[in-house]
């Protein structure tokens, strides 16, 4: 029993998602439950109040019990959370005991943007895609855009594993079991489970549970980044989904949708996640990558574009044909922050060497395209095609995994390969300083 | 006063029982019950020990229906409850106005967020926005019998580089005569320096401090005279080809990724403007932040004063308060009305006004109002066409001119400019700047679309006018030319890409590289070179006539290859007269080599 429940045992209305009762003296936010299942009060008028369960409302009965906790959902935050496996209510779903520790709202407060810190610690991935082309670093926001083919939770399982932070949390969202097994035993095996923290809402669980994840994650993440001074990086998957589920919610809430039958706060509702992402003043830091799943591609859909106006840049995966790997797209892919760190924190010749080989290999495309129209190639056209063959095989595929500097070195190999050093038009003392 | 009581509640609107007269936008503050929170806790408060505690809640009036009033609160209303007592507080929500506002950061609700204590914004944290306790030295400039209306000049004092203006408020009706005014000396904003006698012989007691209702426009002026002067902003594709006005009004719609907010931030650094107010409004926290850290360090290009000495930000971030996002803009302009009454030249830039149209829709929603297009509010064009028309250049009663010049941006949903927020703003905005996704992509930036974008100001009599006596004679002919070549461009180009290289005559070559060379040398601009970021009015002037005594010419090449070889090479060293300082025997260097080639 917690301190301030209060019981009820009439239930006047239900609909599939919601339950009204009368009752007194309930705050707004405040968590219940509905004959057992978890519930969150979402409207107040008078007596009248409105319950959401999240578990849906299927078999609930007028005269099912109603407990009101008296406080809006939390977590137990402690060391303890370290290595364990939770549900979208934070309770484990490892076996384990109960997390001991203090409670904490989620949800919590905004951190005064006169107290953050500009990001500038790169965060190293090993895939050339991130690393060479759209560097990230700690306290930025980017998410995965990937068609749901696309292997994007076993490059955000590689990515956690390599980036050197301090914690992982990740917050899985309508994962497959199969998704969640993998993530798991990923994590086992790479023998980092003392440094992971998950909260997971698979297919099997009622969709509505979902929206408690991020806010359960990112509180775990606020408690090592700013209790503990930690690096915390946050793996969000999918964040579609859980868009998805917002707009359940506010449809059963009769709201009138926006665009793509979202609802009209979806940016600010994206937003309040996303901007959990921080660099703090006392070396902790929350990075934040997440995936958001794409219909055919379609960007301008409602979820990617809300978010692509908050994140920090975006990477696309896609499959390259001549190669029959998938690559971190370098046309459409940003990482908004990577001027901060390249060619500061990196070797002085990674933003001439980043642009040349972007370039080159757009060049490629182009004498794809005058191929395809049945033009003649020239002789650059052909070392253009060449080039991008390598440079997608050896570089830009996802399963390539060396350091920053062999990338570099790789780069120029591929230039003198192929190219004149005038036609890289790379500054003339970083050619004679690296030209191999 | 009227008090009140909570009777319902939807995420941030309350419903409010009230015992008394409400008027519509009142302000109006809810007690809510909450706990020790982690911020608090950081802050090593008693209060934190997981006791309950209340704070009060900043809330406004937005329907009345019998006695319940229907408030939104700018702040999360967690764990409120019914019973919940409210406070009215007599008053629309307002702004203070003071010297000490330069260089400050503001919540949209004008807290000082320098001010607050802690990590995390805490729930009803409240920071005075001026210091009530320094002094100014003030000097006096109106003398005793004079007659005074609101935002007659009364004295002076010097804030940072700029003459401060100390007025008769903005909230005084009719004419008043000077009775006393306090010496030269120091005085804190609260001590009074004037007093004034209105028309029935009543006295009243006039400070250095004024507030004023945001939603409210400041109507101290005796007239709003077209725009007629080009503020210079160093973007060539601005200033040359779609200039803005000082008091003129401009909108940048643009997919993500377009670069909306660098050139926000370039126009920002480099604008001919003596206060720059840059509001944040719904979005990224860390673009904040890049101001917070590179303005105290960066130069103003025309005065050489540090940037943050001129700039006020109005900082609401998407993850802030839904509800204190539409206030923030109306902070911004608040402040902004201030400055201009002083006779000053006032840039506000807004990032992103979709941002707030977007918090409109979200409390239309809350109330049940029937929707518009995409679920925005019925009134949304007549909401932002209000607001767009506070700026302007106007006269002010002591005979100077003030004025705010408005650049907003917009976030289109989908990069689709069909959509309510940019078709409302383009019938309020004289000046639309289309960032292009295309341009993007290929990566010419500033990536304004150089055929969609126009200014409405290159058609002002008054503005051409201007422009011949301060550039050149006959300069807005030329500037139309500019965009000839450029559409001619893009239809030979369309042509060769049907056709193939080879299937157009070498003369569509000819053209399609000529609108070319306009584009890289003058509309594309690297903002992150120190040089070319910012090119002043005679230096485009300059390099403009090269580039358009070069498309003027006919060259008659034998083939395209070249035709595109010379071009490539000409672009190149244009290029080169971009990275080098204006005049330098560097850029008469290049200069030469061009003419070499000719």
């Amino acid at each position: 029993m917690r301190a301030f429940e209060r019981v009820y045992t009439r239930i006047d209305d239900i609909t599939k998602a919601t339950v009204g009762l009368t009752a007194t003296g309930v705050g707004n936010d405040e968590l219940a439950t509905v004959g057992g299942r978890l519930a969150q009060v979402v409207k107040i008028s008078g007596d009248r109040v409105t319950l959401q369960v999240f578990a849906g409302t299927e078999g609930v009965k007028t005269d099912d019990e109603v407990v009101f906790f008296g406080e809006p959902p939390s977590l137990s935050v402690s060391e303890e959370l370290a290595g364990r496996f939770f549900d979208a209510y934070g309770e484990p779903i490892d076996g384990g005991g109960v997390v001991r520790g203090e409670r904490r709202e989620i949800g919590g407060p905004t951190v005064n943007p006169f107290r953050r810190l500009q990001p500038s610690e790169l965060i190293a991935t090993g895939i050339a895609g991130i690393d060479l082309n759209n560097t990230i670093v700690t306290g930025q926001k980017i998410p995965f855009f990937a068609d749901p083919d696309q292997p994007y939770n076993q490059v955000m399982a590689d990515v956690a594993l390599r980036a050197k932070a301090d914690k992982i949390i990740l917050g899985g969202m309508g994962l497959s079991n199969d998704d969640y097994l993998y993530f798991r035993t990923v994590f086992e095996n790479a023998g980092a489970l003392d440094r992971i923290v998950s909260f997971v809402n698979t297919t099997e669980n009622p969709p509505v549970e979902r929206l408690l994840v991020p806010d359960m994650a990112l509180t775990a993440a606020e408690y090592f980044a700013v209790d503990k001074g930690e690096k915390v990086l946050v793996l969000l998957t999918d964040m579609t989904l859980y868009a998805d589920a917002l707009a359940i919610v506010s449809n059963r809430m009769d709201q009138i949708p926006s665009k793509d039958s979202m609802p009209g706060s979806l940016y600010s509702d994206l937003a309040k996640i996303y901007e959990k992402a921080v660099e703090l003043p006392n070396g902790g830091s929350i990075t934040i990558i997440a995936v958001t799943t794409l219909s055919g591609g379609d960007i301008t859909h409602a979820i990617p574009d809300n978010t692509g106006y908050i994140t920090e840049g975006q990477l696309f995966l896609r499959n390259d044909s001549d190669t029959g790997k998938v690559i971190v797209d370098p046309f459409r892919s940003l990482s908004r922050l990577k001027q901060l760190v390249i060619g500061k924190k990196t070797r002085e010749d990674h933003p001439q060497v980043m642009n040349a080989a972007v370039r080159l290999f757009a060049d490629a495309a182009n004498a794809k395209t005058k191929l395809e129209n049945g033009f003649d190639l020239s002789d650059y056209d052909n070392r253009a095609l060449g080039f991008a063959r390598d440079y997608s095989e050896h570089l830009l595929a996802i399963d390539v995994n060396i350091s920053i500097d062999a990338m570099l070195d790789r780069a120029w190999g591929l230039f003198a390969k192929y190219f004149t050093p005038a036609e890289t038009a790379i500054k003339q003392e970083l050619i004679d300083k690296f030209w191999q | 006063m009227t008090k009140g009581t909570v009777s319902g509640i939807v995420a941030n609107m309350v419903v409010v029982r009230v015992d008394g007269a409400v008027a519509q936008n009142e302000i109006c503050w809810v007690t809510a019950a909450t706990k020790g929170t982690k911020g608090a806790k950081d802050a090593g408060s008693d209060q934190a020990k997981g006791d309950h505690f209340s704070v009060k809640l900043m809330a406004e009036v937005i329907k009345v229906i019998g006695d319940e009033a229907y408030v939104q609160v700018f702040d999360s209303t967690r764990g409120l409850e019914v019973g919940a007592q409210v406070e009215f507080a007599g008053h629309m929500l307002e702004v203070t106005l003071a010297p000490g506002l330069l260089s400050k950061s503001f919540d949209g609700l004008q807290n000082d967020l320098e001010k607050m204590e802690g990590l995390f914004i805490e729930r009803g944290s409240v920071t005075e926005p001026v210091d009530y306790g320094a002094v100014w030295d003030f000097v006096p400039t109106a003398e005793v019998g004079r007659s005074v209306v609101a935002g007659s000049w009364l004295g002076e004092v010097r804030e940072i580089n700029l003459v401060h203006k100390i007025m008769v408020p903005f909230t005084f009706e009719g004419t008043y005569t000077v009775k006393d005014i306090a010496a030269k000396g120091s005085y804190r904003v609260t001590d009074a320096i004037a007093t004034l006698v209105d028309g029935e012989g009543g006295e009243h007691v006039v400070t250095m401090v004024q507030k004023w209702p945001v939603k409210r426009a400041v109507k101290a002026y005796s007239a709003k005279p077209r725009p007629s002067k080009v503020m210079e902003t160093g973007v060539r594709a601005i200033d040359t080809f779609n200039p803005l006005t000082e008091g003129g009004t401009g909108f940048i719609p643009g997919p993500f990724g377009a670069g909306k907010t660098v050139l926000q931030h370039a126009i920002s650094k480099q604008a001919d403007a003596d206060v720059i107010m840059v509001i944040a409004c719904g979005e990224r926290a860390n673009e904040v932040v890049e101001i917070f850290e590179e303005f105290p360090h960066l130069v103003d290009p025309h005065t050489g004063n540090k940037l943050m000495e001129r700039t006020i930000i109005i900082c609401n971030t998407s993850n802030m308060p839904v509800a204190a996002r539409e206030a923030s803009v109306y902070t911004g302009m608040a402040i902004g009305e201030y400055y201009r009454a002083m006779g000053l030249k006032v840039l506000i830039l807004a990032d992103s006004t979709s941002r707030w149209a977007q918090a409109l829709r979200e409390m239309s929603n809350r109330l049940e109002e029937l929707p518009g297009q995409d679920a925005f509010p019925m009134d949304l064009s007549a909401i932002i066409s209000n607001f767009y028309s506070r700026a302007g250049i106007v006269s002010l009663p002591d005979g100077a001119m003030g004025s705010i010049t408005f650049l907003g941006t917009v976030s289109p949903a989908g990069g689709n400019l069909k959509e309510p927020v940019t078709e409302s703003t383009k019938k309020a905005a004289r000046c639309f700047y289309a960032l292009s996704q295309a341009r993007a992509d290929s990566k010419r930036y500033p990536a304004i679309d150089p055929l969609d974008s126009y200014s409405k100001y290159l058609e002002y009599p008054e503005v051409v006018r201007y422009l011949d006596q301060t550039v050149e004679q006959g300069w807005v002919d030329k500037v139309m030319r500019g965009k000839t070549i450029v559409q001619r461009g893009k239809e030979a180009s369309e042509q060769i890409n049907i056709l193939g290289d080879d299937g157009v005559p070498v003369e569509y070559h000819e053209r399609f590289w000529k609108s070319e060379l306009v584009d890289f040398v003058i509309l594309q601009q690297d903002a992150f070179d120190a040089t070319d970021a910012y090119t002043s009015f005679e230096r485009q002037r300059v390099m403009y006539n090269m580039v358009l005594d070069i498309c003027d010419r006919e060259f008659e090449f034998p083939d395209f290859e070249v035709c595109s070889g010379f071009f490539k090479e000409l672009v190149n060293l244009f290029r080169q007269m971009n990275y080098a300082q204006f005049d330098s025997s560097e850029f008469n260097s290049y200069k030469d080599q061009i003419l070499a080639k000719l």
